[in-house]
């Protein structure tokens, strides 16, 4: 059962193929088996069982089924989830159990779905490994030919990634800041969606970036994305920043193929030292959407090179005010002190890891007297110039064609000395994130390790469909069925 | 009423600036619908977004939006088509957030008037922002307890320009804007509950010269504070100048016991605020139309009232500032003169209500005489049913039983004899009773007149009309 | 942008959170080449264009003045380090 997507459960349950109860077991069984992924901070077995049971009652009574019957789901611990600890993977959110449940994950419970375990993530989805979870890294289940040493998934949602790569679940939510759901997808060889701005509620999801935060879904098939994103997406009264747009239906999207759609291929993102075998297959998918009848068109985006700077001070601006509610006063961590300051000034301390601790004091400075408008005013001067460079190309162009990460998944404990030369992995998925689009990752290929490697398609806001329908023809083309090492 | 203090080397004068925090009137609070009723259990009126609990957002109330924007409206403020929510971002047990929303650069009302005896005072600026939860530092020996109940609970911050010149102006400034607040039902001005509180920007200087360093002093929670807490102010800081000193732009508390303000302490990173828009929020855009809907339901302002009071009902000024010091006041005003004499209507009200509330220490919304029912009373005296002194009496008797005026008048036989037939054989039989005075009256002796007119009141137990009886007895004794 | 020790003490203590002495000099230097490099914006002309600070053209949307929310202290209290009675509790604030 370990091979089998959402759709394919969806058939399965129809035709009697199997219960829901025996497919979720039979993934439970997978989660205790991935210990070695270490992609699992809360393993949720009865909330799954529970919701299994419910899925074949439903069936028994003749009801109709729910979208997501059945479906075993990861859940990126950043999700609150109600009587279910809730971490960020942060010292300092240790024990705290929400007594709410976010709206995202509410709606799949509603949809059905069997929430099966929470997921290892980068402290506070702050970076692109899954190294500075409080719980160590999550693994990645693909190994370089010749190279026993583990990789990082990537990251934030590393341990959702990973996950779903090794087939331990069929899908899983991220949540996407900067890249935080594609460049794992990419590391892990897996699709990825970060849905537009506003598309899916934020409302429950432990803040990082506000104004960039986006759940997503984390799949391995396109059509399961469109599945899962229909289930997860629409307006919350509960969180002001949604969007009060009606859902389409995602997955009737798909099968129009892209005869006739004008994809943009941005000259700014070949940049030098790109490995050879990424800019080949970025040539390809552009050649294979060419044959499947899309027109490809250079574009310019002129702004591509100052995404990455102006979103370490955006969102780090963003975190250090959000951050300052994890204060050790209402809930979480708290270092003894006997005084209030001490207090503060240790729990903080105790209970933020160094990268954390780095982007609040990063965020703090760019806010500070003094050094707002030459730091924070400029960045969003500049966010709003990315954005425009998008809304131009979107004038003559339906999507756009990007790879996703700037290399394959790393081995673990690279990069971990520069901050910078970790924070270039999201070179390619933070424009997206300044200008709120949507944006997918699908494995297209292997490079020459044997890593796989992702593309990129970036789309219109609120066109998810144009952005499924080019990824399921890249899809369709790439022909990508390779496994990784580690499967269950 | 400018106030001026006398120092060794000449006279200096205030510049005062108030900061008002005035809870505003609704429901539910800010951002969240957690309720904001006064004296709830501890934390019973919180909810997961007042708690900043993880991943919990900001959706703004409605009714506090259409509050900001009347009690702009209310003194003559520029309303903001177009306004942001900022992060003030600091640290302190009962913020929860760990910054509090707040509108900095771009406030809701810009600019506006509030008019006091002598002197116009103008409005910098009105802007919404969020209370912070209640500190209590005396029920623990060695822990402060935290109560959110009043987390997020939504206030006006209205700031004035350093326009009063002494303690009184200060307190007349802060009694017309709470008058306004009530008349406009935005907030209830209770200062006892914190409703309704205030810092006061204090500098002096001499006369004509530019404006000296302030001192704000903080959370005066009653005029009488406020008058206070500035006089000292202003004489610490004359002393502190004339010995050679410097002001030191400060925070300040004052101690009522004392009578004395003294600095706080505050750390020196603890003013960089690090404003910033709040991402979970968007800009709030008011149109045209909410603004036109909100300008509609206006009620008449107290100064339009006033206005119309004495030049279309002839009160005096006196009574036109008695009688629209509250909007609750000028209504039971005018539906008691509703119909009557509004010179008699206003020193009724005026005089017997108020006084008696007074008394009693009632607000007039639970005086025991319906308006109508004065009015009732009101006309019988008109058309003189009543003497004044038996209005008075019934209007004690209203009072006291609740009854209405011609039930009383009944009950008490409370009438006025004015019938000249009935009046005029007493007056005969009593000329004829005391002739001899009579014709010491005719001979010139005319002061006997009182006598003569005590003497019919008091054959009618006070009853007759001291104005008939008087013309009965002079027409027949000058006859 | 080099950051000397005296300013990543003051932002440290902005923000609450306690730094080593030993760690004070390492750590200026690592936020002062990240400043270093996202200060590569100045290379754009941003005249006249304004800052971004919101995504999404839609409007502020308001809840109507309902009382539909709070009265369970115990769920707000669930999580708290150190409560006395149905309040939160901290270390003496001496004001
Ligand atoms: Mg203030
Ligand atoms: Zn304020």
């Amino acid at each position: 059962m370990r091979r089998l997507g959402i759709a394919d459960i969806r058939a399965g349950l129809a035709d009697g193929d199997f219960s829901a109860v025996e497919l979720v077991e039979d993934r439970l069984a997978a989660l205790e088996g991935a210990g070695a992924l270490n992609a699992v901070v809360t393993p949720m077995p009865d909330r799954a069982l529970e919701a299994a049971r419910a899925a074949d009652r439903r069936r028994a009574a003749g009801e109709p089924a729910l979208p997501l019957d059945g479906v075993p789901v990861a859940v990126k611990d950043l999700f609150c989830t109600e009587g279910v600890r809730t971490t960020a993977s942060s010292a300092m959110l240790e024990g705290f159990v929400p007594p709410y449940e976010s709206t995202v994950t509410a709606d799949l419970i509603a949809a059905g779905a069997a929430l099966a375990a929470k997921t290892n993530l980068d402290e506070f989805a702050m970076g692109s490994s899954t190294v500075t979870s409080h719980f160590g890294p999550a693994v990645n289940p693909w190994k370089a030919k010749g190279d026993a040493r583990p990789r990082a998934p990537g990251g934030s949602s590393g341990g959702s990634a990973a996950l779903v790569a090794a087939s331990v679940v069929p899908a899983a939510l991220g949540t996407d800041t900067g890249g935080s759901i594609r460049q794992p997808a990419a590391f892990c060889g897996i699709v990825g969606l970060k849905p537009t701005y506003g598309r899916c509620s934020r409302w429950g999801i432990v803040a990082f970036a506000s104004s960039l935060d986006q759940a997503g879904p984390m799949t391995r098939s396109v059509r399961d994305a469109a599945i899962l994103l229909a289930a997860m997406a629409g307006h919350d009264p509960k969180d002001s920043t949604s969007a009060q747009q009606p859902v389409p239906d995602f997955e009737a999207a798909l099968g129009g193929g892209v005869r006739g759609l004008r994809i943009g291929v941005p000259r700014e993102y070949r940049v030098d030292g790109m490995p050879d075998a990424l800019d080949a297959l970025w040539q390809e998918g552009a050649r294979w959407l060419k044959e499947a009848g899309a027109e490809i068109v250079d574009i310019p985006l002129p702004h591509t090179h100052y995404a990455l700077p102006a979103y370490y001070i955006v969102a780090p601006a963003e975190a250090s005010s959000n951050l300052a509610r994890y204060d050790g006063v209402r809930y979480g961590l708290r270092a003894s002190a006997d005084a209030i300051e001490e207090q503060y000034a240790r729990t903080r301390r105790a209970g933020f890891g160094a990268e954390v601790r780095r982007r609040v004091l990063i965020g703090t400075y760019v806010l500070s007297a003094g050094y707002y408008d030459a730091y924070y005013t400029k960045a969003q001067r500049v966010r709003r110039l990315i954005a425009r460079d998008f809304e131009q190309a979107f004038e003559t162009v339906d999507a756009v064609l990007t790879p996703t990460a700037p290399t394959a998944a790393f081995a673990l404990g690279e990069k971990m000395d520069d901050p910078i030369a970790m924070y270039l992995n999201d070179v390619f998925t933070v424009p997206a994130s300044l200008a709120g689009l949507p944006a997918v990752s699908l494995p297209a290929g292997l490079d020459a390790d044997g890593l796989p490697l992702g593309l990129q398609l970036i789309g219109r806001p609120f066109d998810e469909e144009t952005v499924l329908r080019a990824a399921e023809a890249l899809e369709a083309a790439a022909g990508f069925d390779a496994e990784p090492e580690f499967v269950l | 009423m400018s106030a001026v203090i006398e120092g060794r080397d000449g006279v200096w004068e205030y510049a005062i600036g108030l900061e008002v925090h005035a809870q505003v009137a609704s429901a539910a609070k800010l951002f969240s619908g957690a309720p904001t009723a006064f004296g709830a259990e501890p934390n019973a009126q919180v909810s997961l977004v007042d708690a900043a609990m993880p991943g919990m957002l900001p959706v703004i109330n409605r009714v506090c939006v259409e509050q900001a924007v009347r009690t702009g409206l209310g003194f003559g403020g520029n309303i903001a088509r177009y306004s942001v929510f900022d992060r003030k971002n600091y640290f302190y047990p009962d913020l929860p957030q760990g910054y509090q929303i707040s509108q900095y650069s771009d406030p809701v009302v810009v600019g506006g008037t509030v008019e006091i005896p002598g002197r116009t005072v103008q409005i910098t600026r009105l802007h919404l922002e969020q209370d912070a939860g209640k500190s209590i530092h005396d029920r623990d020996p060695d822990r402060t307890l935290i109560d959110l109940n009043r987390s997020g609970v939504a206030l006006m911050e209205i700031v004035s320009e350093p326009d009063m010149r002494g303690p009184e102006e200060a307190a007349a400034f802060l009694t017309r804007l709470r008058a306004l607040l009530r008349w406009l039902g935005t907030c209830d001005g209770n200062m006892q509950e914190g409703s309704l509180r205030c810092d006061a920007n204090v500098s002096v200087r001499k006369p004509g010269a530019e404006l000296g360093t302030r001192t704000e002093i903080k959370n005066l929670n009653s005029i009488r504070f406020l008058r206070e807490a500035i006089e000292y102010e202003g004489r610490r800081q004359v002393e502190v100048i004339e010995s050679g000193g410097k002001i030191r732009q400060e925070t300040r508390l004052f101690d009522p016991d004392r009578g004395e303000t003294r600095a706080m302490r505050t750390k020196e990173d603890a003013h960089d605020y690090r404003y910033f828009p709040d991402p979970d929020l968007l800009p709030l855009e008011l149109d045209e139309a909410f603004i036109e809907d909100i300008r509609a339901s206006m009620p008449e302002l107290p100064e339009a009232r006033r206005a119309r009071f004495v030049e279309q009902l002839g009160l005096s000024d006196y009574d036109a500032d008695l009688l629209t010091a509250e909007r609750a006041r000028a209504d039971y005003f005018e539906a008691a003169a509703e119909g009557r004499d509004a010179k008699q209507a206003a020193n009724w009200v005026a005089g017997e209500l108020l006084g008696r509330l007074n008394k009693e220490g009632l607000d007039i919304e639970a005086a025991p005489i319906p308006a109508a029912g004065l009015g009732e009373l009101i006309a019988l005296v008109a058309d003189g049913t009543l003497s004044g002194r038996m209005g008075r009496e019934a209007f004690e008797a209203m009072w006291e039983t609740g009854r209405p005026a011609a039930a009383i008048v009944e009950e008490r036989g409370l009438k006025q004899i004015s019938d000249t037939g009935a009046l005029e054989s007493l007056v005969d039989e009593l000329l004829a009773r005391e002739a001899d005075k009579a014709a010491e009256y005719r001979a010139g002796r005319t002061k006997l007149l009182g006598f003569f007119v005590g003497q019919a009141m008091k054959a009618t137990g006070g009853k007759a009309n001291p104005k008939v009886v008087n013309e009965l007895l002079r027409s027949k004794l000058e006859e | 942008m080099a950051l000397d020790r005296a300013t990543v003490e003051r932002i440290a203590a902005l923000a609450r959170i306690e730094i080593a002495d030993d760690e004070a000099d390492a750590l200026a230097a690592e936020l002062g080449a990240i400043l270093g490099w996202v200060e590569t914006l100045n290379e754009v002309n941003t005249e006249d264009i304004a800052p971004m600070t919101s995504v999404g053209g839609h409007r502020l949307p308001w809840r109507g003045d309902k009382v539909d929310d709070g009265g369970y202290p115990d769920r707000i209290l669930a999580n708290a380090p150190d409560a006395a009675g149905a309040f939160f509790a901290v270390p003496r604030v001496v004001e």
